[in-house]
């Protein structure tokens, strides 16, 4: 679950590190996804490592969800029988959203790679050029679809936040100066994590992208 | 009609006489020893898992016994012993300020007021040493200096600093060594636990306790168990009283069972009341709370010097305070020991000038301390005192005085046994505070938990194995008469107590008794007043009888039905401990007879006429009991008079 | 005060349960919650109902025996608070209040609102102890134990099992009784030779118990009567992982 989990967290903080260069310019944020493609070459045959990235990521994610369905039906199995009365959140919320959050980044990322990479679900659609497909994506008209970004970006937020906690607990934190760290450390990743990625949208929204 | 009839006198006949020093190291090379191959054909019943139960288990398990141990709780983990709070003694001298076993032994013995036996005494002084290290090495996290060496304390009024804690939570920590020991032998095979099981009869055959009679308390199941010996290790009867500082289960059928018959119950009125604990705050009251003793040590204890005076306590101005025990004992003050300070505040209220509710307490005032010391001294020493008072009474002690009145805590009688833990029936022991060995007439703070543990893990595994030599004893019949008798006296018992279906609760009648116990058989006593108790308690006992309501069945969890043969047991041992109590005309630690005292007021006692153990038989329900007396001689530490003044 | 209560009422493993409710009338602000069930009891005994069974015995915080869900709160809603510590001035008069028992697969209801926490003592059995046989201890000095170290062994070794983390955790885990008695034993000298076969054996009966794993979700140490840290189910992970990576001691 953790190192799953972290393995995904890197591939977010790259792949932030990726979309801010949409500020830089249209040219430099289409190279960078053309780069994507190079990378390895003439080792590798060109989208090479691309897929090579995909698969790893497919499999992370699949790890990822396998554990959370074991750990979601273990949790089933050890309390068959729910509370009449509901048990109110004591402890933080990220905590107790992990599943939905999962699942609900889960489905943002089916129509983000049908959006962004496949280009069915894009006005433009162009593999080419992903700098006017983002900005066209984001288009003031088009605010739905910025609103499920941000709804979807701020549950990967929560998601992380815990999550990020979380596993450094598994991975033996243990002190409650460690506690208090650990719990710094995911907020400023998550808080840095969602700011980063809905700076792009709402760039373009303000028309400060364009 | 005559209450009681005088028998013969018995002895103890397993200690060794001569030096007292040597007397236990000479009883463990005499007696048989069991050879490890032929431990394992051997079974031992061990009810209860307390200190005394839970470590007597792991040890003979340990040893290579086959052990069944029982207990009513859903864990053993959770006997009465974890309530435990001060600490426990130990003659480590770890501090070099001059103790030493002798010294334990001289100081159990006085504070025991001359009715324990000096054999016993000195061998649990001994044997403490050995506690300490067997409870570090099982990882009791006891208190530390910063050195990494154990810390220590003094502890009820004595001058050495002997006592070993862990927080306040003592009890706790020994007890979850010894449960943990134990659960390694569950898991190695060698015990067999039973939780929630009652014990509710005593098989005796032959002459031999050879079994027991257990009620599975969720499906109401009657069973039968058999062993080469029987260990009872049930605790206390301080309940008696219904209000008490024991856990709500504690109980006295295991050892009453064993009573009725044969066991000789001994020194039945010894009860220890403690003076400081959370008084009642109303009728719906279940138990009371003790708070550490340690209090007196800064607080003052006052009444208003009026009777019936109900200002608050901030509006009483200093000189309308009566300090009784500073103005009664200047020298002592606030620190007289356990019995005096509590008679001391039964009389300020019976006269009057009790506070709070029902007028039944004394304020323990800090404002004094923490004008002196400062609130930030007083919060690092007692704090959690303070935040469980304030819990439980809803105020705050840094402002508004406590209130503590004495409840009952501890019981120094029990079965009676002898320097073995053997009681009069061969192949039962008896160990911890259901037995009455080693604290005479009032214990010392912080030795109970010496004594439980040292029962189980030293002296019973060094002795029972002279019992067990002779064994394997020959295999009981489930159709012996004597087990066939034992458990339908068992199934009667339940058919009779649902079959009653009155008008009135198992706790009222408890409740009812409790009060009796209280007035005429608690912090004094008279003669006319233990014998106003007897019929009254007789008359409740038939009541209880007649109109006593037990809903449900017996083939289930019923709660009420486990509550109502306990307080049938109670009923009987109460008339004992009014009949011994009577029977006792001078005043000696926990006991005083309000005949026997001092022209002004202290407890008068009568070594000539009454320096021995009383031991009771048992002869019939509502029959006069019959007296054995064992003498006590001082060889060691001579009789004394104590005096605080 | 006046109390409305909604109780758990199941007279055995094999019925499906229900809640009852009761009205409590002139309750004493002073009583504890338990002492109001027992008021509760007594009039239903004298109504010829059964009277509600709930396990207790110290009444005084400790022995762990106490313990159910109170609107949905393990020990109800004063922290740090155990079911027979909490006092009815907590609540208002005319509250309704919600009891149920402890709802776990391993702690099976035995009756009303008690349940069967026999796979706590398992766990236990699984290497919770330290193999040190009664006579054969060094001097209880051999061995200095830094003030530090015991102060936090001590705070571990406070959990007083009762089973109100397991009823709390959303995954219905007992994480965090069992690193207290890892936490525990582990951080004194005494402890060290059985440390990685310890956390190992008590992790295994704790699944094979059916308790759920633990998502470090926390709402165990809030319920938790003693407050047992957090951090030490970190301790435990880590002690985990460095006896099956073999870099245990
Ligand atoms: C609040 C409080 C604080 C105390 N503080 C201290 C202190 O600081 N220092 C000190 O030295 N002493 C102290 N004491 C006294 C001391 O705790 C007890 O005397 C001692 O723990 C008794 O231990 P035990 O093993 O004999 O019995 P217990 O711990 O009472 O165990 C009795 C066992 O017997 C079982 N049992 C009982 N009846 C039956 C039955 N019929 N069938 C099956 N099982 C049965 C129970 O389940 C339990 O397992 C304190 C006592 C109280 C009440
Ligand atoms: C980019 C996507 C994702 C990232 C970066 C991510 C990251 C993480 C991380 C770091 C953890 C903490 C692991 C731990 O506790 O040790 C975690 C936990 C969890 N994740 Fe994800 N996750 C992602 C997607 C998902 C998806 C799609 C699902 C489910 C459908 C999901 C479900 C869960 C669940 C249930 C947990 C809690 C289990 C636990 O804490 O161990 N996650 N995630
Ligand atoms: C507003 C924020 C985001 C923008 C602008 C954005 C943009 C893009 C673009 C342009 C691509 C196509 C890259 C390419 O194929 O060249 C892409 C792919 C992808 N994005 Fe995002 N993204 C955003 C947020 C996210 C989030 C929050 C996640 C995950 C939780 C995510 C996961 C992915 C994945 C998995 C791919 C597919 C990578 C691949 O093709 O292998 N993105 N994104
Ligand atoms: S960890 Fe806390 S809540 Fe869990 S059993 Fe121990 S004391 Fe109870
Ligand atoms: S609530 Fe449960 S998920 Fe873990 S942190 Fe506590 S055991
Ligand atoms: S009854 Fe013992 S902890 Fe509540």
């Amino acid at each position: 679950m953790a190192a799953s989990g972290l393995l995904l967290v890197l591939f977010l903080f790259a792949h932030m590190a990726g979309n801010l260069k949409i500020f830089v310019g249209a040219a430099s944020f289409d190279h960078y996804a053309h780069w994507l493609r190079d990378i390895g070459t003439p080792l590798l045959p060109r989208t090479w490592y691309l897929w090579i990235q995909r698969v790893g990521l497919t499999a992370a994610v699949v790890a990822h969800i396998a554990s959370a369905v074991v750990l979601a039906r273990r949790a089933r199995a050890a309390r068959p029988v729910r509370y009449a009365h509901r048990p109110k959140v004591q402890g933080s919320y990220a905590a107790r959203t992990m599943r939905w959050g999962g699942v609900i980044i889960l489905l943002f990322v089916v129509f983000h790679i049908l959006d962004l990479t496949t280009g069915t679900l894009n006005p433009i659609g162009d593999a080419q050029h992903p700098y006017a497909n983002v900005v066209a994506d984001f288009a003031p008209s088009r605010w739905y679809v910025t609103l499920f970004y941000t709804l979807a970006i701020v549950a990967v937020g929560f998601h992380l936040r815990h999550g990020i906690f979380s596993a450094l607990r598994t991975f033996g934190q243990q002190s409650p100066r460690g506690e208090r760290r650990a719990r710094a450390i995911a907020l400023v990743l998550s808080v840095v994590l969602v700011v980063g990625y809905l700076s792009v949208p709402f760039a373009v929204l303000t028309g400060l992208v364009s | 009609m005559k209450l009681w009839n005088e028998g013969d006198p018995i002895a103890d006949k397993a200690a060794p006489d001569g030096p007292v020093e040597t007397r236990w190291e000479r009883r463990q090379f005499g007696a048989k020893l069991v050879n490890p191959a032929n431990r394992r054909k051997l079974t031992v019943i061990v009810v209860g898992t307390g200190l005394a139960g839970g470590s007597a288990a792991a040890t003979l398990a340990e040893a290579g016994y086959k052990v069944r141990s029982y207990c009513y709780q859903d864990s053993p983990r959770r006997a009465h012993s974890i309530a435990a709070q001060g600490g426990i003694n130990a003659a480590k001298n770890y501090r070099n300020d001059g103790d030493s076993v002798y010294r334990l032994f001289y100081d159990t013995v006085k504070g025991g007021d001359f009715r324990a036996r000096e054999s016993n005494v000195y061998r649990l002084a001994q044997v403490s040493v050995n506690i300490i290290d067997q409870c570090v090495a099982q990882g009791v996290p006891f208190a530390r200096e910063y050195g990494g060496l154990l810390d220590n304390r003094s502890f009820g009024g004595t001058q050495v600093s002997r006592t070993f804690y862990a927080r306040g939570q003592t009890g706790q920590q020994l007890l979850l060594g010894a449960y943990q020991a134990m659960e390694r032998q569950i898991a190695a095979g060698n015990i067999e636990m039973h939780a929630r099981h009652e014990m509710l009869e005593l098989i005796v055959v032959d002459g031999r306790a050879r079994g027991i009679v257990v009620r599975d308390l969720v499906t109401g199941e009657i069973t039968t168990d058999f062993a080469d010996a029987v260990v009872l290790a049930s605790g206390g009867y301080g309940n008696v009283f219904f209000l008490s500082t024991n856990a709500k289960g504690c109980n006295v059928t295991a050892t009453w069972r064993a009573h009725r018959k044969g066991a000789l119950f001994a020194n039945p009125c010894y009860t220890q009341i403690h003076p400081t604990c959370i008084p009642e705050s109303g009728t719906h009251q279940s138990k009371l709370t003790l708070m550490s003793e340690s209090l007196r040590n800064d607080g003052r204890v006052w009444v208003p010097k009026r009777a019936g005076d109900d200002r608050k306590p901030a509006d009483i101005p200093e000189d309308e305070r009566d300090y009784y025990l500073e103005r009664i004992y200047p020298s002592f003050g606030n620190l007289v020991p356990r019995d005096i300070a509590s008679r001391a505040a039964k009389n300020v209220c019976d006269e009057g000038r009790g506070v709070g509710p029902g007028g039944l307490g004394v304020y323990l005032d800090f404002a004094d301390a923490i004008t002196r010391l400062g609130r930030p001294a007083v919060e690092a020493k007692y704090g959690n005192l303070f935040e469980m008072y304030q819990r439980i009474t809803g105020e705050d002690p840094y402002v508004t005085p406590m209130r503590i009145y004495p409840a009952v805590h501890y019981t120094m009688g029990g079965l009676w046994v002898d320097y073995d833990l053997q009681s009069t029936i061969p192949g039962l022991f008896v160990i911890g505070e259901a037995n009455f060995s080693d604290h005479g007439a009032n214990r010392l703070g912080a030795s109970a938990l010496m004594q439980g543990l040292a029962d189980g893990y030293f002296v019973l595994p060094n002795t029972v194995n002279d019992y067990l030599a002779a064994g394997p004893y020959p295999a009981v019949a489930t159709d012996d008469p004597a087990v066939v008798s034992a458990r339908a006296s068992v199934e009667d018992r339940i058919s009779a107590l649902l079959a009653v279906d009155g008008d009135r609760t198992v706790d009222s009648f408890h409740r009812e008794l409790g009060h009796i116990m209280w007035e005429y058989c608690g912090m004094e006593r008279t003669e006319e007043g233990l014998t106003k108790a007897l019929s009254l308690i007789r008359a409740l006992r038939e009541e209880f009888w007649t109109r006593v309501k037990v809903p449900g069945t017996g083939e289930q969890l019923n709660q009420n039905l486990e509550r109502a043969g306990r307080v049938a047991d109670f009923f009987e041992l109460a008339e004992l401990m009014c009949i011994d109590a009577l029977h006792r005309a001078e005043s000696c630690g926990g006991h005083f007879r309000a005949e026997s005292q001092t022209p002004d007021g202290e407890a008068l006692r009568h070594d000539d006429a009454f320096s021995y153990v009383a031991a009771w038989e048992f002869t019939g329900t509502g029959e006069p009991p019959v007296l054995h007396k064992e003498a006590l001689d001082f060889e060691y530490v001579h009789p004394t008079q104590r005096s605080y003044k | 005060m006046d109390i409305t209560l909604r109780v758990w009422r199941q007279t055995g493993p094999s019925d499906r349960g229900r809640m009852v409710t009761y009205e409590v009338k002139d309750v004493s602000p002073d009583a504890s919650f338990l002492e109001m069930l027992d008021v509760l009891n007594e009039r239903l005994i004298l109504e010829g109902d059964e009277p509600i069974a709930f396990d207790h015995d110290c009444r005084e915080g400790i022995c762990g025996m106490c313990g159910m869900m109170i609107n949905g709160v393990a020990h109800g809603p004063e922290r740090a608070t155990t079911t027979c510590q909490l006092h009815m001035r907590h609540f208002k008069d005319g509250d309704t209040i919600d009891v149920e028992p402890w709802r776990a697969a391993a702690f099976p209801v035995v009756k009303d609102l008690v349940v069967d926490r026999g796979a706590f003592d398992r766990i236990i059995q699984a290497g919770g102890y330290i193999t040190a046989p009664t006579g054969a201890a060094p001097d209880a000095h051999a061995t200095p134990v830094p003030k530090a170290d015991a102060d936090a062994a001590f705070e571990a070794a406070t959990c007083i099992g009762c089973g109100a983390c397991v009823a709390a955790c959303p995954n219905g885990s007992a994480m965090l009784f069992t690193a207290a008695k890892v936490g525990h034993l582990g951080l004194l000298p005494q402890g060290q030779p059985e440390r990685d076969s310890r956390v190992v054996g008590m992790v295994a009966a704790h699944d094979e118990a059916g308790f759920g794993g633990c998502t470090n979700t926390g709402e165990c140490t809030t319920v938790c009567p003693k407050g047992i840290p957090l951090t030490l189910i970190g301790r435990l992970n880590s002690d985990y992982r460095k006896s099956r990576s073999g870099r245990g001691r």
